[in-house]
């Protein structure tokens, strides 16, 4: 119960310092640094999602990254048609991502593992080049926007007005969102389908079912990122779906610790700050990076959300995490 | 009337022929035992009337519902209650957490995105009364993989019991278990087989004996004898099945 509070408290901290950066760091002329953490913020809003699909729900996706770029396209798309309002560019984000994630989720999820991971790059390329391909928009080059979305006319959902605080406020409702998601009914079904698929399934859940739910309400959150993404980078580009991209999330999510409360939270701003810190002093960071990857994972077990709030026993079941569900799997009934 | 019938059931593997003919039917309030020879498909026909298997012919009917052709889902959700020869838990769930989902699989609709799973009442209470039947009561808030090989077997029971079902098939629940844990384990089946109907497959003869009102002996997929556990003690075919004669 302790740990309980303790991660809330957490959360409640990075939130309020997040919430007195935009008004503190002007007056110490670091301005700048906004945008830094709004790309964190953004990155974490995508990182959160797709731990829902893995965290908690055990589908290691890599094609996550294509659920950002389709809400991100769908609102230029909008916009470059002339719809400015940003809830009717939420509305068609949503709607056009949800799709998407039900029917490739419908065929993907006939797999799991490491054929799922395929399978999710694959659409995630397939996204890569539709977009490349649309020369309208811009083809490989993107497409710059001359206009971006307002609510109802006005510009508070722009970079002049206070996106900086729409966006903390959707981080805020995500990662709530997705927290009270995790301890619910669905949530328990979907954990449970994690560590023991076959069992969950005797005892009377559609697995197909419960999965296709998570990884439709995951691409829709994702989707959220990348239109907001649009609103402050006004520009769009197929770079958005790369899986380099959805590698990064990958990176982020198990960086921060897998399943846990906080984790993708970490994880993105983690990524966020030792890029900026290790590109500011060296053009090739990735050099140091890519280390630094290898030592969390050999030394991080559980991620920085593990290092930085060590769990005392493992009796939440949230916490425990995807690491161990291959060994779980050797208990189940051998189908012969 | 049968809660479990089953019709004419045929199962190729290839050119094996796995299950020939079975047919039986397990009426409210009794006890089916399945026994055979390791080999004589057993697993083959639970595995079918759980579905993950689906017959090549015959009928699987389950308290008057047709689920020759149904998800193994569905089968749950039509009263089937099932546990594993090998184990098989949610270890890094709570004891009464594992209990609860099976209690939250009858409990309306698990698309639920918002309340906290865990406070619900009914579903905890549900997971609470089932425990303190089985005598686990004081485990509960263990988490899974901390229990005893016994106390696993019991908590595979204590999830299909806490969906309420109409059948139970019983995949060899004494396996692993030693002599107290075997007795005390056929102590709880013997009050349960009067509310639950149950196919039970076993190798401990003594359980056999006590809790089955009836038995078939499958042998290279057929049912060679059925009958009350006596006449089945008594039955040629049955007893050169089980001296390990091979049988023509």
């Amino acid at each position: 119960m302790m740990r309980v509070d303790r991660s809330f408290l957490v959360m409640g901290l990075v939130f309020a310092l997040l919430l007195a950066a935009p008004f503190v760091l002007p007056l110490i002329g670091q301005a700048y640094l906004l945008n830094l953490l709004i790309k964190a913020m953004l990155l974490a809003i995508a990182a959160i999602s797709l731990d829902l699909l893995i965290g908690q729900g055990g589908m290691l996706s890599l094609g996550h990254a294509a659920f950002v770029a389709i809400g991100a396209y769908a609102a230029a798309i909008g916009l470059d048609s002339g719809i400015e309002n940003i809830l009717v560019l939420l509305l068609i984000a949503l709607a056009v991502s949800g799709l998407y994630a039900l029917v490739t989720g419908a065929l993907a999820l006939r797999t799991s593992g490491i054929y799922f991971l395929m399978i999710t790059l694959a659409f995630g390329q397939m996204t890569y080049f539709t977009l490349t391909s649309l020369a309208p928009y811009g083809g490989d080059d993107g497409l710059t926007l001359w206009s971006l979305a307002t609510l109802f006319g006005s510009d508070v959902v722009q970079s002049g007005g206070h996106l900086y605080i729409v966006i903390l406020l959707t981080l805020l409702v995500t990662w709530w969102g997705v927290h009270r998601l995790s301890n619910s009914r669905f949530g328990r079904v979907l954990r449970a389908a994690r560590d023991n698929p076959e069992r969950t399934e005797i005892i009377g859940f559609s697995v197909f079912r419960y999965r296709l739910t998570a990884y439709v309400i995951a691409g829709m959150i994702a989707a959220v990122a990348g239109l907001l993404t649009v609103q402050q980078a006004e520009f769009v580009s197929p770079a958005l779906a790369t899986w380099q991209r959805s590698g990064d999330l990958l990176v982020v999510v198990v960086l921060g610790g897998l399943g846990t409360r906080n984790g993708a939270l970490f994880g993105a701003f983690f990524l966020v700050i030792v890029e900026e810190v290790l590109g500011s002093f060296m053009h090739e960071w990735r050099l140091l990076y890519g280390p630094l990857l290898v030592l969390m994972a050999l030394y991080a077990r559980g991620g920085l959300s593990h290092l930085l709030l060590p769990a005392p026993k493992v009796s939440d079941p949230a916490k425990s995490g995807a690491a161990k569900t291959g060994a779980h799997l050797v208990n189940t009934e051998q189908a012969t | 009337m049968s809660v479990l019938e089953i019709r004419g059931l045929n199962k190729h593997f290839g050119a094996v022929h796995v299950s020939r003919d079975i047919s039986l039917s397990v009426p409210e309030g009794q006890c089916h035992a399945l026994i055979g020879p390791n080999g004589a498909g057993k697993t083959t026909l639970i595995h079918q009337i759980s579905g993950v298997l689906r017959p090549d012919a015959g009928e699987i009917v389950l308290a008057g519902r047709n689920i020759t052709a149904s998800a193994i889902w569905q089968r749950a959700q039509a009263g089937l209650g099932r546990t594993f020869q090998l184990t098989s838990i949610l270890p890094s769930f709570s004891v009464l957490e594992n209990v609860a989902l099976g209690a939250q699989a009858k409990d309306g609709s698990s698309f639920r995105f918002f309340r906290p799973a865990a406070r619900e009442r009914t579903l905890n209470d549900t997971a609470m009364t089932t425990l303190e039947r089985l005598n686990m009561a004081e485990r509960a808030h263990v988490p899974a993989a901390d229990l005893s090989h016994g106390e696993r077997r019991l908590l595979e029971l204590a999830i299909a019991l806490a969906g309420a079902p109409r059948f139970l098939l019983l995949d060899e629940p004494m396996a692993g278990l030693g002599r107290v844990e075997s007795a005390m384990l056929t102590d709880i089946l013997a009050d349960l087989r009067r509310s639950i109907p149950m196919l039970l497959v076993e190798h401990d003869m003594d359980a056999i004996f006590r809790l089955a009102d009836t038995v078939s002996v499958l042998v290279n997929g057929q049912v060679v004898a059925q009958g009350t556990p006596d006449e089945v003690r008594n039955d040629p075919a049955a007893r050169a099945a089980y001296l390990g004669d091979s049988k023509t």
